[in-house]
């Protein structure tokens, strides 16, 4: 496929719904359905002008924040428990436990533990992030495979060399896995940690926009965070085919030349 | 000569739960410095046991293995393996080049001389331009001489190889046999090389050690009195070598109808067991 045809691919039911959008809505007279043509006005207004760092930076500076602490937390919690068996059997309970617990309903006790500044709302994406990172960890290093270890062990090859060379590349497409379910939570959080007593942001713009009946305004943060998780999987697709093309090659040649 | 690898009364029984499988009962031999030695038996005698404990990734229930006279108590630095599945015991995520020169980065040599160990080690198994190429885009055959020029770099006292031509095809197995003998003349090491195929083991070996079946003991050890310079076409059609292979076949057959018997009388010329 060419590279036009596959951007032709890509984006042709996304214009179209637009289009269907565009037309459906072009002489709509609710207040609250206002038409895409108005919606996509307000985006150039509201957003292409300060607002872009004042609002939307912060919030993804902090989702990044959240999404990196999770991720070493996360990794770093991981091999160790997925390293030892006895404390696998001792931390999967409250692991299951913990990670049930949706993390919204957490913000309060963050309000009183960290106030309402970025700390809290990092706290926020954290809470939610680590789980997906640290579960999938735990399989991935816990899943390693026995003669590799044996090579290792043949070989001297033992503490931070293994710990580089075998254990985390071994489990880095299950890391890679849990970040990319990471990400997806870590968006819901990063609006949802802006909705309370919060001062700039993304959700809480668009919370602003909503209570000032600004419609059209309102629609197009939503609009613009949709943008914003397409863009990031985006990034993060181009970083996975570039950390796991090992791994990519190695399930071709598995799979036989098709 | 000088013994380099010793294993004196070795016996593993593995512990499961509600029974234990004795895979080994009592093994005893030893193979002295620069000598290919050749370890046959049927299958389940546990020949892999045998090459994990000597390698000290295995703890023997009883008995113990002597690498140059010191007690092997965990994989010893002076011994490198070959495993049979290749495609697991190298690293995917690594170049080829780079899982050669992995276990001397932990041998703490530096990058000049890593790099030229390498190097030579993949010129030495014939596959000098794919350094820089990963093992799942290469033949079974190649991945298996990467493990091997793996092994070489290392710079062992001992080679372990565990069946290590069983999952090639017999084209690819032959020159990877001449590959393994000619590596074995040029640079002296020892080899202990574990295999179920017995021309293999007369093939390549000084001396084949027949394995009974399970409980295991060393039902014979043979010396092949084959010449140094062989090759797949003479030495395979040599009658000598007819002979020493239904020898062998003959005692593992009756390894498997029920080890533990007398070995029946070596053929003309074979040295006795234990030479």
């Amino acid at each position: 496929m060419t590279a036009a045809r596959r951007v032709l691919v890509a984006t042709g039911l996304p214009l179209a719904l637009l289009g269907l959008w565009w037309l459906a809505s072009a002489d709509s007279q609710s207040f609250y359905l206002p038409p895409l043509r108005d919606i996509l006005a307000a985006f150039a207004d509201t957003w292409l002008g300060g607002r872009l760092a004042d609002d939307v930076l912060p919030s993804v500076i902090r989702l990044l924040a959240g999404l990196a602490v999770a991720g070493v937390a996360g990794v770093g919690l991981g091999v160790l428990i997925g390293s030892s068996r006895r404390l696998r059997a001792t931390c999967e309970p409250v692991l299951e436990f913990l990670r049930a617990i949706p993390p919204p309903v957490l913000v309060p006790i963050f309000i009183l533990v960290a106030g309402i500044g970025t700390t809290m709302k990092v706290l926020v994406i954290v809470s939610g992030c680590l789980w997906p990172i640290l579960l999938n960890t735990v399989e991935g290093v816990r899943a390693r495979d026995e003669l590799l270890e044996d090579t290792c062990r043949a070989y001297g090859i033992r503490g931070l060399a293994r710990l580089r060379h075998l254990v985390l590349p071994s489990a880095s497409p299950q890391i890679v896995t849990g970040m990319r379910q990471a990400l997806a939570i870590g968006i819901i959080l990063m609006v949802i940690s802006e909705m309370f007593a919060a001062s700039s942001g993304l959700g809480f713009t668009i919370i602003q926009f909503q209570r000032g009946f600004a419609i059209p305004e309102m629609w197009s943060g939503i609009l613009l965070l949709g943008l914003l998780g397409v863009a990031l999987s985006l990034a993060f697709r181009v970083f996975e085919r570039r950390a796991l093309s090992w791994y990519h090659g190695l399930r071709r040649a598995q799979r036989g030349p098709s | 000569m000088s013994k380099t690898l010793e294993v004196r009364g070795l016996r593993k029984v593995y512990q499961g739960p509600g029974r234990s499988v004795e895979a080994l009962r009592e093994l005893t031999f030893s193979v002295a410095a620069s000598e290919l030695v050749c370890v046959v038996g049927p299958s389940g005698c546990g020949k892999t046991t045998l090459l994990r404990c000597a390698a000290g990734l295995l703890e023997p229930t009883a008995g113990e293995i002597l690498l140059e006279g010191a007690l092997v108590a965990g994989p010893p630095p002076d011994m490198a393996v070959v495993f049979q599945e290749y495609g697991r015991s190298l690293f995917p995520w690594m170049t080829v080049r780079a899982n050669v020169e992995l276990p001397l980065r932990s041998k703490g040599l530096a990058g000049d001389h890593r790099r030229r160990l390498a190097t030579d080690a993949l010129a030495a198994v014939g596959l000098g331009d794919v350094g820089g190429a990963y093992p799942w885009q290469l033949s079974g055959g190649m991945q298996q001489r990467v493990a091997i020029a793996r092994a070489v770099a290392y710079e062992p006292h001992v080679l372990l190889m565990d069946e290590p031509f069983a999952a090639v095809d017999a084209q690819t197995r032959a020159e990877l046999e001449d590959l393994v003998r000619s590596l074995w003349r040029r640079t002296g090491v020892t080899i202990v090389f574990v295999t179920h195929d017995i021309d293999e083991a007369v093939y390549l070996g000084q001396r084949v050690l027949v394995l009974s079946s399970s409980p295991t003991v060393v039902q014979e050890v043979l010396a092949v009195d084959l010449p140094g310079e062989r090759d797949q076409l003479t030495t395979r059609s040599d009658p000598r070598f007819t002979q020493l292979r239904s020898h062998v076949y003959a005692q593992i057959q009756q390894a498997k109808r029920g080890g533990g018997q007398p070995a029946p009388p070596s053929p003309e010329g074979a040295a006795a067991p234990g030479s």
